[in-house]
């Protein structure tokens, strides 16, 4: 793997009027590298997936990345006057100019690889929340970013069609994508992650690999998080 | 009612219906150029534009078309303009429609989720391709009913063309019933020229929403 440095994010802070959301947040992606994000609600990592992309003004710090980045969101984003084939190839057409042909072409290899194909021509009401979120995955990834960021794409998901999306996010991180993804699921964040961040009150506590963070967590609050999903798993069975 | 006197007036109805349709949607179009465009600065609400467009939409809004008509017919010649007649009907309707339609897109445009701005702007697209290609088609489907009732009250609104001496259908009419007393032939082929420019309009308005709506939200029996 090369040890490039594909996205950079030096003492980031963001505040909304005199809240601070994330305070001098600072680490950075190789190539080919899956970093999970996690932490309690309202820590701030959906924010600073935002201010990575631009989506969000940041206050103070620096945000460098080698490229473009991709993102898919929570909700389901799709643009439902399109149909989900017109979707994937909006903006390579407007935005890269590229060839109706070639981009169609690579859509549909997309498509067919996430299990698609016979959706192409379908609109997006027609789709269950797992399929749309799968074309959303497709639709990022043909602009080729050098970087995914994924925020909570199953959190909104029934539990059944959580797993096909996540699948799709594994087979990602196999084919060495970059990816920064926000997630609460514990155990694909174990599985997919090259390492970990933990996030709490706009801050790093952690950023470590998954067996350390999983396995014996440093800090206090990382153990508190971590045992808040042990009781819902045994409040479950 | 002579149906004699009817058919012999037909022709020239013809005639006066042709030229108000003429009037009427190059109004109508010139309205939604302006409406688009004045939604288009609101939304992103460009500095200084906006204001501009906020004083535009509240003095067309507010004031007659009469009143506007004669203030270009009338008005523009005195300050060195001159200006025929259609021109004037058109530009006018033109610009009372682009203030009606201005707040009908906004309206449709605020409905959009800003999600849908999001996710074409982590796309890379610019302001006007997301405005374009993303927002505006899912603002009109929202807006049909909004644009379609704007339309009809625009081609109505012709009727006051006569004030300017534009032979649109009702100058025909009230010019008819000066001259020969036939006023009930008269209003009964006013009132059936006028159904016949509009009647298509609400029918097109109707199934362009059926469509519309279709694509985006299915036949609404179906939740998701």
């Amino acid at each position: 793997m090369e040890e490039k440095e594909i996205l950079k994010v030096d003492h980031l802070t963001k505040k909304y009027e005199d809240l601070t959301v994330l305070e001098d947040i600072s680490f950075s992606l190789k190539k080919g590298e899956v970093v999970v994000v996690v932490g309690p609600s309202g820590c701030g990592k959906s924010t600073l997936l935002r201010c990575i992309n631009g989506l969000e003004e940041i206050q103070d710090g620096k945000v460098s990345i080698e490229g473009k980045t991709g993102m898919v969101f929570q909700s389901y984003d799709l643009f439902p006057h399109l149909s989900v084939l017109q979707n994937l190839m909006l903006a390579p057409l407007k935005v890269q100019k590229r060839k109706k042909e070639e981009v169609q072409k690579e859509a549909e290899q997309l498509l067919e690889r996430v299990g698609l194909l016979a959706k192409a021509k379908q609109y997006p009401r027609q789709l269950s929340g797992g399929q749309k979120q799968r074309v959303a995955i497709v639709r990022a990834l043909i602009m080729h970013p050098e970087v995914l960021l994924f925020d909570e794409v199953t959190a909104a998901l029934d539990p059944e069609m959580v797993r096909e999306v996540l699948d799709v996010i594994m087979d990602l991180a196999k084919q060495d994508k970059t990816m920064l993804i926000v997630t609460h699921e514990m155990a694909f964040a174990r599985a997919v992650a090259d390492r970990v961040i933990f996030l709490d009150g706009g801050s790093v506590i952690e950023d470590t690999d998954p067996e350390n963070f999983f396995g014996s967590p440093r800090t206090e609050r990382a153990k508190r998080f971590l045992r808040t999903f042990e009781f819902e798993s045994v409040n479950a069975s | 009612m002579n149906t004699e006197v009817v058919n012999s007036y037909i022709p020239i109805y013809v005639k006066a219906f042709l030229l108000t349709l003429k009037i009427g949607w190059v109004g109508v179009v010139l309205a939604f150029i302006l409406g688009i465009a004045g939604a288009f600065v609101l939304y992103f609400k460009l500095p200084v534009l906006s204001a501009l467009t906020r004083a535009y939409v509240e003095l067309f809004r507010n004031t007659p078309l009469l009143v506007q008509l004669f203030f270009i017919y009338y008005g523009l010649p005195v300050l060195g303009f001159k200006i025929n007649a259609e021109v004037c009907g058109a530009v006018g309707l033109g610009l009372l429609g682009g203030s009606y339609m201005t707040e009908s897109i906004r309206s449709g445009l605020d409905a959009v989720p800003k999600i849908q701005t999001e996710s074409a702007v982590s796309l890379g697209m610019s302001r006007s391709q997301t405005f374009l290609s993303v927002i505006l088609p899912q603002a009109f489907s929202i807006s049909i009913p909004a644009l379609v009732a704007n339309v009809i009250f625009l081609l109505k609104e012709t009727s006051v063309f006569s004030a300017i001496s534009l032979m649109d259908l009702m100058f025909t009419a009230k010019d008819l019933i000066g001259l020969y007393y036939n006023t009930t032939e008269s209003l009964f082929l006013l009132v059936v020229f006028y159904i016949i420019m509009l009647l298509p309009v609400s029918f097109a308005g109707s199934m362009i929403e059926k469509k519309m709506r279709f694509k985006m939200f299915g036949d609404g029996k179906h939740g998701i």
